[in-house]
């Protein structure tokens, strides 16, 4: 058993499932979307992201690029949030939220494909 | 992406992921532990401000309790968060200083920095590999003539003395050692950019494997190695074009020229000197007995070469059995007086002190002086850095080997007409290398004499290419004033080689054709005077015909057509 990958898969899922469950429900609907849940999936998913620095090989390249994508789909929700929440005179309107919830799902695709990489990896491993 | 990139990356994963947990951990508190408002209404703080607080505290800049006074539990946290971002922050820190300054990681940031400079040369290079006396003399040389040189080598001590150096081209240096045939790559041995090869580390081994890799990885490189067993010589001679220069025979022979026709020796080091360097007195040594003391490799060597010129002589060496030293040597060191007496320093015209051991070879001469004031003391330098004491001693002729070798490397790099020069001029005797170094000596100054190369062709030399198509160019007209063309520029022509055939002191009237190539030979000023009148048609014109022409094309048309 190799601990590093107990920790990178480990981390990779828990990535998939905050977001998801960060994701999921209506999308105009902001309490449905827990502020501690994106926090999470955004902490860990960063983690995620150094976990990989320093891989040469080519799958982990695909791998640190799809994490990457998700930081950033991550970090624009986050972002949308402090600024509707606090800078928009408006407030967090239907549409901050509807704009969140996307990027966190664009985020959600990119952790889907890390998981699809990981479990491609896993597979062709022989011993 | 360079190793060195994910060997830092890689390093710094630990501390990254610490400040990220650190960072959100504090954040996190904040969210979460209540707070009251200026009315003492409950109030949480939200992540934007959370992370404002966390960011103010953390980077130690402190900004006191906002957006309203902080209640105990917060404070209880904020001292919490403040110790813990301070550790994460020293530790990441610490961690990325520990990695830059990891020595291994040092090295590989400098053949990082080094591979990239090699990479980045646009101008043609010669990679040097050993960086001793001779390597030293040699990069001098080339970098004052303006050429580039990298430089391999083993020792960290002379890779810092030539960061120390003031030149004019700053060398590039690697520390690595030159036996490896990915150190040369990383070299630049298969760069286009790179013209030679010069292998001159102390090991024969180095050097042959230098030579080999260079033959495999660039077969069109030319290659020069310094060798001092006949094998490693025969085995580098058999592949490719390779040049080999063995420095015992080369000193040797250049010693044994010095006795036995001083002139010939005058013009070989004038002909090979380092430009710039102040012109030496020619020699005139007596025909006699010579002392020879030592009889080493370098001492074999030099019998050989004046006994074929049948000059006598007398050894004296302390070991004659393993030196296998001739019939009739003289067993001693010869700092002794007794030895030299043996040896008839009375009636011997000069001694020769050709020990490896600069301090025997100084004290060898220092005894032959009080024996005889008058005789020609010949000294054998090994050491480059005891020059002050041999310059002072007031000896007739010091060699030093690495002068020696490092200025006939030189001399085969910079134009290989001179090696044909000196090849033919081997079969003439000393009194015409002595009517040499006198038309010579009429040429220049107190510097040794500028020797450069014209080459008819359409690059380097347009004007001249173009009026030998169409005109006949004599090699007079070229040695012309440019300022004022019945004078003539004082200048030497040596050397013409037209299709491989190479002509001494071609006559003045001689047509010049396409793809000749010149030996020229005058005080380094001449040279540029000379280089114009082949670059620039007006001033070519002027030389050929006697009129001025000042304008460009549109003017000789004008004139064509009046």
């Amino acid at each position: 058993m190799n601990s590093e990958k107990v920790v990178f898969g480990f981390f990779i899922l828990l990535a998939l499932t905050l977001n998801f469950g960060f994701f999921i429900g209506d999308i105009d609907n902001i309490a449905h979307h827990n502020v501690y849940e994106l926090f999470a999936a955004l902490v860990v998913s960063l983690i995620a992201t150094v976990l990989k620095f320093g891989d040469r090989t080519h799958l982990g390249a695909i791998f640190l690029a799809t994490s990457l994508v998700a930081d950033l789909q991550l970090l624009m929700a986050a972002l949308i949030w402090g600024y509707a929440a606090h800078i928009s005179p408006t407030g967090l309107d239907t549409e901050a939220t509807v704009a969140i919830v996307s990027f966190s799902g664009g985020a959600l695709l990119a952790n889907i494909v890390s998981v699809i990489l990981l479990l491609a990896e896993t597979m062709t491993v022989r011993r | 992406m360079p190793d060195i990139f994910y060997v830092l990356l890689r390093r710094m994963r630990t501390p990254l992921i610490v400040l990220i947990v650190v960072y959100s951990v504090a954040v996190l508190g904040f969210t979460l532990i209540p707070g009251q408002d200026a009315e003492g209404q409950p109030w949480h703080m939200s992540f934007f401000h959370a992370l404002y607080v966390v960011s103010y505290t953390a980077s130690t800049i402190g900004f006191g309790e906002i957006p309203y006074a902080f209640t105990d539990a917060q404070r209880l946290w904020m001292m919490f968060v403040i110790h813990l971002t301070v550790i994460g922050w020293l530790y990441s820190i610490g961690s990325l200083l520990t990695v830059l300054q990891d020595p291994a990681f040092r090295r590989l940031r400098t053949e990082y920095v080094f591979q990239r400079s090699v990479k980045r040369l646009r101008t043609p290079f010669y990679l040097v590999c050993g960086y001793g006396d001779t390597g030293g003399i040699l990069i001098k040389a080339l970098a004052d003539e303006g050429i580039k040189a990298v430089v391999v080598d083993r020792d960290e001590n002379r890779l810092n003395a030539l960061e120390l150096n003031d030149y004019i081209r700053r060398p590039l240096g690697l520390l690595a050692d030159a036996a490896k045939p990915a150190v040369l790559e990383m070299a630049g041995i298969t760069n286009s950019y790179c013209i030679g090869v010069i292998a001159l580390t102390d090991s024969d081994q180095t050097n042959v494997m230098v030579a080999l890799s260079a033959h495999l990885l660039n077969p069109n490189l030319r290659v020069l190695a310094r060798v001092e067993s006949a094998e490693a010589a025969a085995s580098i001679r058999s592949f490719g074009k390779n040049e080999v220069i063995n420095p015992f025979e080369t000193f040797a022979g250049r010693l044994a020229m010095a006795i036995h026709s001083p002139g010939m020796y005058t013009l070989f080091t004038w002909m090979t000197g380092v430009p710039h360097e102040p012109l030496r007195e020619p020699l005139f040594p007596d025909r006699g007995l010579w002392v020879i003391c030592g009889f080493g490799r370098f001492g074999t060597a030099l019998h050989r070469h004046l006994e074929a010129a049948g000059i006598p002589m007398q050894v004296i060496d302390p070991d004659p059995i393993t030196n296998q030293t001739p019939a009739g040597a003289i067993i001693g060191s010869g700092v002794e007086a007794t030895t030299l007496q043996q040896a008839g320093i009375k009636q011997a015209v000069g001694v020769v002190a050709g020990t490896n051991d600069d301090v025997s070879n100084l004290s060898i001469l220092m005894t032959a002086r009080e024996l005889r004031r008058d005789i020609f003391m010949v000294a054998r330098q090994n050491q480059r850095d005891n020059s002050v004491v041999f310059d002072r001693a007031d000896i007739d002729l010091l060699m030093k080997r690495g002068d020696v070798i490092a200025h006939k490397i030189f001399a085969l790099l910079r134009t290989p007409l001179i090696s044909d020069f000196l090849e033919t001029a081997r079969e003439h005797d000393n009194d015409w290398a002595n009517q040499m170094v006198s038309r010579i000596l009429g040429v220049v100054s107190d510097e040794v004499p500028y020797l450069w190369e014209i080459k008819i062709n359409k690059v380097r030399t347009p004007a001249l290419y173009k009026a030998c198509l169409m005109e006949q160019v004599q090699l007079r007209d070229l040695l012309r004033d440019p300022r004022e063309r019945v004078k003539s520029l004082p200048a030497i022509p040596l050397l013409l080689k037209r299709d491989g055939k190479a002509t001494m002191l071609p006559e003045l009237d001689k047509p010049l054709e396409v793809s000749d190539r010149l030996l020229m030979c005058a005080a380094w000023p001449i040279s540029d005077e000379m280089r114009w009148a082949t670059q620039n048609e007006n001033v070519l014109h002027y030389l050929l015909t006697g009129q001025e022409t000042s304008g460009g094309d549109l003017w000789g048309r004008l004139l064509q057509n009046r």
